[in-house]
């Protein structure tokens, strides 16, 4: 369970300006998600909030409070100074010390003091979670990108926090590796019950990982909602970004098909048919739908290469003029949307309320769109 | 091959600039940090004072520290009474204005390596629950440990050198205060001994030549170490 409530303005008070004129970050929000995931542009404020929990950031008015214990609060004037938050914290350029081994670097705070929340968590297991064991002796700046990261998130783990904040972890890696990052911080989730506070400004990563979004636009908090909600919310798409837009459905697989490598996933409004992915049946997965991925149709198509067709009906036509509109799908209960051109619109005379087909390529659901939850 | 003289000479000047060095280090240290990571207000004229040294004519450095630590002087007179050290005309006095006027150099240098390091890197070290010790003694210490002993090896030769703020502090006492420097201007006082100014010179420039060689050496083994 987290709280925060903070308000932190930047810049000189002195010089006669006043203080409403200067750029201040204004955050209010609580959540008992496992991973809350601050999302938004670069700029909008998200990283000053997780330093303001972790305390390298003294906000001006406000309180933290994470599990039931005070960790900043100006009324009574609390104000833990960083190492006794028991707060970990996962960078974006991974930050080891480039003077110690990779052991040294992950026992660092393995015997903090304060903060911690206790429970112990075993070097052995976090070392073969991350699949680091061969890395040990080697001296931290001789690691790569994506090796250092998995350090660092290690070397956070073996701290015993009560809450593992991540600012824009995978940023500094390319995309084999934000994937294969991505899966592990899912798996760390799961395996040691940790709850994280994951920053960052990338749909895909967060619309996987996160089970609450907290959006922040120019220093405000936007909106602050399930994960599914702020997606799938049309009012935030200026925040979401219309480029990246698209569905989230809550699915599980079903079946593998060994032949083909294909898996099944189910959901309420059909099943979709993805590349293979290695995960048990009934593995619960958050599939990400992008709008420019789903095809319309109004008869069944023949002679097709496209593996999934749903069928529906068509809800609310967001027409604003241009090139582009957007068609949202009811599928039983669910929505997806369906990014086409105006003129597709006009030619097939798609009206809200008619039956229609969506069809999306199996490849398009590849692992990034893919989120596991255990 | 050398007298028991020259000897005793260069056995004061090393001894005078160990101390010096010895005793500097961790203010030095202290000032650095200062300068390198917190904001205070005076911070610029605390920097100009540190720097003073570099600047002033040593002479007024020698003047100012007679006033001041001599047998009468507003610290000298307690440090004498309470302690029994005493710095007027004696070795600890040549000690004392070798490490005032290499001070500005040490910090300098101390200042300019923990700067180079990423206060990022201390802030990991916190959120991993270290104390403001531990991260300054297992992160930023060791990382710029390659300037501070830059800094420590450039305040030695420099101590080797002192000259001015010496002789009118401590004055010119053969076995007691008069080091390398004030032994030469010593002989160029009298006629023909020319010779034994050239080998004290000489001596001169292998001190300080081992100084500037020892600094490399150690540069680099602990750059090596850090990996970088």
């Amino acid at each position: 369970m987290i709280e925060v409530d903070i308000i932190k303005r930047f810049g000189a008070t002195r010089t006669g300006q006043s203080k409403a004129a200067l750029p201040s970050i204004e955050a209010r929000f609580s959540s008992d998600a496992r991973v809350l995931a601050l999302f938004g542009r670069s700029g909008s404020g998200k990283s000053t909030v997780v330093n303001a929990i972790a305390g390298l950031v003294k906000a001006d008015r406000g309180r933290v409070v994470v599990d039931g214990e005070t960790l900043f609060d100006t009324d009574r004037g609390v104000n833990l100074p960083v190492e006794e938050r028991g707060v970990g914290y996962v960078f974006q350029e991974g930050l080891l010390f480039p003077h110690m081994s990779v052991r040294q670097n992950l026992l660092y705070g393995a015997n903090r003091s304060a903060g911690g929340t206790g429970t112990s968590i075993a070097f052995d297991a976090v070392v073969q979670l991350l699949g680091i064991d061969a890395l040990l002796e080697r001296s931290a700046p001789t690691l790569s990108g994506g090796e250092k990261q998995r350090v660092a998130i290690g070397r956070a783990l073996l701290s015993k926090p009560r809450l593992l904040l991540m600012d824009e972890p995978l940023a500094s890696l390319d995309t084999g590796r934000r994937s294969e990052i991505l899966r592990l911080i899912e798996r760390v989730r799961d395996e040691f019950g940790v709850n994280i506070v994951y920053v960052s400004h990338s749909i895909g990563e967060v619309s996987r990982l996160a089970d609450v979004v907290v959006v922040m636009n120019d220093g405000k908090v936007v909106a602050c909602d399930a994960t599914e909600t702020i997606f799938n919310r049309a009012d935030l798409r200026p925040y979401t970004g219309r480029f990246e837009g698209g569905a989230l459905i809550e699915a599980h697989a079903v079946r593998h098909d060994m032949k083909y490598f294909l898996t099944t996933f189910k959901f309420d409004g059909g099943e979709l048919v993805a590349p293979g992915v290695d995960t048990p049946i009934g593995a619960r997965v958050r599939i990400r739908i992008r709008a420019r991925d789903v095809t319309l149709a109004t008869a069944r198509p023949q002679g097709l290469s496209i593996r999934n067709v749903l069928e529906g009906t068509i809800g609310p036509i967001d027409d604003r003029g241009g090139a582009i509109v957007e068609v949202h799908v009811q599928l039983a209960g669910r929505e997806l949307l369906s990014r086409i051109s105006r003129q597709a619109l006009d030619e097939m005379g798609l009206q809200t309320g008619q039956p229609v087909f969506a069809l999306i390529k199996a490849i398009a659901l590849d692992k990034r769109s893919l989120g596991f939850t255990a | 091959m050398l007298s028991t003289e020259e000897i005793s000479i260069i056995a004061l000047s090393l001894r005078v600039a160990a101390a010096s060095v010895m005793f500097s280090v961790p203010l030095a240290l202290a000032c650095a940090m200062l300068l390198a990571r917190a904001t205070f207000p005076g911070r610029t004229l605390f920097d100009a004072i540190v720097h003073l040294p570099l600047v002033l004519p040593p002479v007024v450095i020698g003047y100012f520290l007679l006033v001041l630590f001599g047998k009468n002087g507003a610290i000298g007179s307690v440090l004498d009474q309470w302690f029994g050290v005493t710095f007027a005309f004696r070795w600890t006095g040549a000690a004392l204005a070798a490490a005032v006027m290499g001070f500005p150099l040490m910090v300098r240098a101390m200042r300019l390596s923990l700067e180079a390091v990423p206060s990022k890197l201390e802030w990991a070290a916190r959120t991993l629950g270290a104390s403001r010790w531990r991260v300054f003694l297992t992160v930023t210490l060791p990382l710029a440990l390659p300037g501070v002993a830059v800094g420590v090896l450039l305040a030695f030769a420099r101590s080797l050198g002192e000259f001015g703020a010496t002789i009118t502090f401590v004055s010119n006492i053969p076995g007691e205060t008069q080091t390398l420097p004030l032994a030469i201007y010593t002989l160029t006082q009298s006629p023909g001994a020319d010779g034994a100014i050239m080998r004290l010179c000489a001596l001169s420039i292998l001190l300080s030549l081992a100084a500037l060689a020892a600094s490399e050496w150690i540069n680099r083994r602990l750059q090596k170490r850090l990996g970088a």
